[in-house]
């Protein structure tokens, strides 16, 4: 008995700092301020203005965003990792291209925005060059495809990281064996590689999905709220003193977040459990 | 290395028994690398190029580095941080090693449960969690004002060292810190070991800092640097609670001096490199001497 007492400590900190902030969200989503009275009541009206106009605007240009740059990461990543595998006496090459993806994956945030603007910002230094030299223009950092290229500069390292692990464990015997019997370069993918290969690309391009997804300091410095964003909008709604009630609307929106990570993640409980059975 | 890659794809003679159609495979290989590598260290290069620069004459400067440690507000922030970091690495340690030990010791049917519940930071949104954070806390003056519980929040909640950020980045780091644990107690046959030292009288107490601490060592250190780095970049929560860390300092003092901000982004990284490098070269260390 004395020894479930131990576990006590981490449980009731989970609890603390964890779950119940997240439940206080699925509550307080639900109260309203009336804004000629300031009487506070319960209501859904939250809920159903988040789906409608500017917040609609942000949930999609958020999905949007997240699943171009998971799905675009995950390719190069994967394309990556297989590249530096397969290389003849690359092992230095293996621990560079490994070492700086633990680097480079850790590099989001503040400090890499900043490392983009200062190279293909309005003043930045290869902008400078191209537009000097070639006369070229059009290209802007302050959109979507600027966001998705700087997304990818953190994404496509943590491909790297967390699909290398499972890339190694393909067993060059497998694809021996396959060529011995006659196999073609696609069949070995068709049938061997690509079925032991699926459940951890799906993983994680899912969590390079919900990395994307939840994105916020990047995109404060670089688009400050001119882009529809799903977390700009709650930062929006929470640094608002005009608005009575825009506290509890970005509840609502962080909500929205959470439900969406959730039904993306029961996705993916779903996949991998098709997945196994496939392979058994 | 390049040479021989070139030569290989191009070369008539297969040296070895390849297979056919991957002849080309050298090549395409070296041409991803290639671009790749252009991806990835042109925005560095032109970081440090556009913070060397000087504007005026257009030769080149080391000004913007040498005044980061006089700039207004630096010193302040950037103690600040360190501060957390470290108080943070100590919460989630204490909270994290005798949990993982417990689990793998006296309580394996815990394990799935605990792994889940480590991971769920991975996926949730931290914008997600600080909402909920910033509504608890709004608690203290809508429901408790005047109670000790008030107190207590408004303390966890003072500018100086907000201690707040420290509970909630203990559980930002919980998947690092869960996962570096973890990597440590698998290959190591705890159970013996502790058994061992039970046998001979030890102390439970005794036998977590003489025999489980020192089996943990280069995982504790992992964790460590993982989540120093974790806080010294985590700019979301900060800003969302209103608090002046040195990630906000950073977009504070862009708009007034964007080089002095590039510059200060460029060390960051380089701080970041040297921290997981350190992490890579105890790695090494360990299974160099587990192989020797």
């Amino acid at each position: 008995m004395l020894v479930w007492l131990g576990a006590v400590p981490f449980f009731l900190y989970v609890a603390v700092f964890l779950v119940l902030p997240v439940v206080v969200l699925g509550v307080e989503a639900f109260r309203v301020t009336d804004p000629v009275t300031f009487e506070e009541g319960w209501s859904a009206a939250n809920l159903a203005t988040i789906t409608e106009g500017a917040y609609r605007r942000a949930y999609v240009g958020s999905l949007q965003l997240s699943a171009l740059t998971a799905v675009l990461g995950a390719v190069l990543g994967l394309a990556l990792a297989i590249a530096v595998l397969r290389a003849r006496r690359g092992r230095l090459l293996r621990r560079l291209v490994l070492t700086a993806s633990g680097v480079l994956a850790n590099f989001g945030g503040i400090p890499l925005a900043f490392a983009f603007i200062a190279t293909i910002g309005n003043a930045g230094v290869v902008t400078a060059l191209v537009t000097d030299t070639l006369g070229l223009s059009g290209f802007s950092l302050y959109s979507m495809a600027g966001l998705a290229l700087v997304y990818l500069y953190f994404l496509v390292p943590l491909m790297v990281l967390t699909i290398t692990p499972a890339l190694e464990a393909l067993r060059p015997q497998w694809r021996e064996a396959a060529d011995n019997l006659g196999a073609s370069g696609w069949q070995y993918w068709r049938y061997v590689g690509g079925p032991v290969l699926a459940p951890p690309v799906i993983g994680a391009t899912m969590l390079l999905f919900a990395s994307a997804f939840a994105a916020y300091a990047t995109a404060r410095a670089l688009v400050g709220s001119s882009i529809p964003l799903v977390t700009l909008q709650i930062a929006d709604a929470l640094s608002s003193n005009v608005v009575v009630g825009a506290e509890n609307l970005g509840k609502a929106l962080a909500l929205g977040m959470v439900v969406l990570i959730g039904l993306v993640m029961a996705f993916y409980a779903w996949v991998q459990r098709r997945t196994q059975r496939w392979l058994t | 290395m390049a040479t021989s890659g070139i030569a290989g794809a191009g070369g008539v003679a297969p040296d070895a028994p390849v297979r056919p159609g991957r002849r080309g495979a050298g090549a395409w290989r070296w041409v991803v690398l290639a671009l790749f590598g252009l991806y990835f260290l042109v925005p560095i290069a032109g970081s440090v190029w556009f913070t060397v620069r000087d504007r005026g004459t257009g030769g080149l400067t080391a000004e913007n580095y040498t005044s980061i440690p006089g700039a207004e507000g630096f010193a302040e922030t950037f103690a600040r941080s360190l501060t957390i970091a470290v108080l943070t690495v100590v919460i989630a340690l204490v909270l994290m090693v005798p949990t993982v030990v417990l689990v793998e010791l006296r309580l394996p049917r815990l394990r799935t449960t605990v792994e889940l519940l480590t991971l769920l930071p991975l996926v949730l949104p931290p914008i997600a969690l600080v909402v909920g954070v910033r509504s608890v806390l709004a608690w203290a003056p809508d429901h408790f004002f005047g109670t000790p519980l008030a107190e207590a929040f408004f303390a966890l909640q003072r500018p100086s060292l907000p201690w707040i950020l420290v509970l909630v980045y203990a559980v930002l780091a919980l998947p690092f810190v869960y996962r570096a644990l973890d990597a440590g107690l698998r290959g190591t046959d705890l159970r013996t070991l502790t058994e061992a030292a039970r046998n001979l009288g030890a102390s439970w107490p005794r036998v977590l800092v003489s025999v489980v601490l020192p089996v943990l060592r280069t995982s504790v250190l992992n964790a460590s640097f993982l989540t120093l780095a974790l806080v010294l970049g985590e700019f979301t929560i900060a800003q969302i609670l209103g608090f002046r860390t040195f990630p906000t300092w950073i977009l504070e003092i862009s708009g007034s001096r964007p080089q002095l901000s590039v510059a200060v982004s460029v060390l960051s990284l380089v701080m970041t490199w040297v921290l997981l490098l350190l992490i890579s070269a105890l790695d090494r260390r360990r299974t160099g001497k587990e192989s020797a």
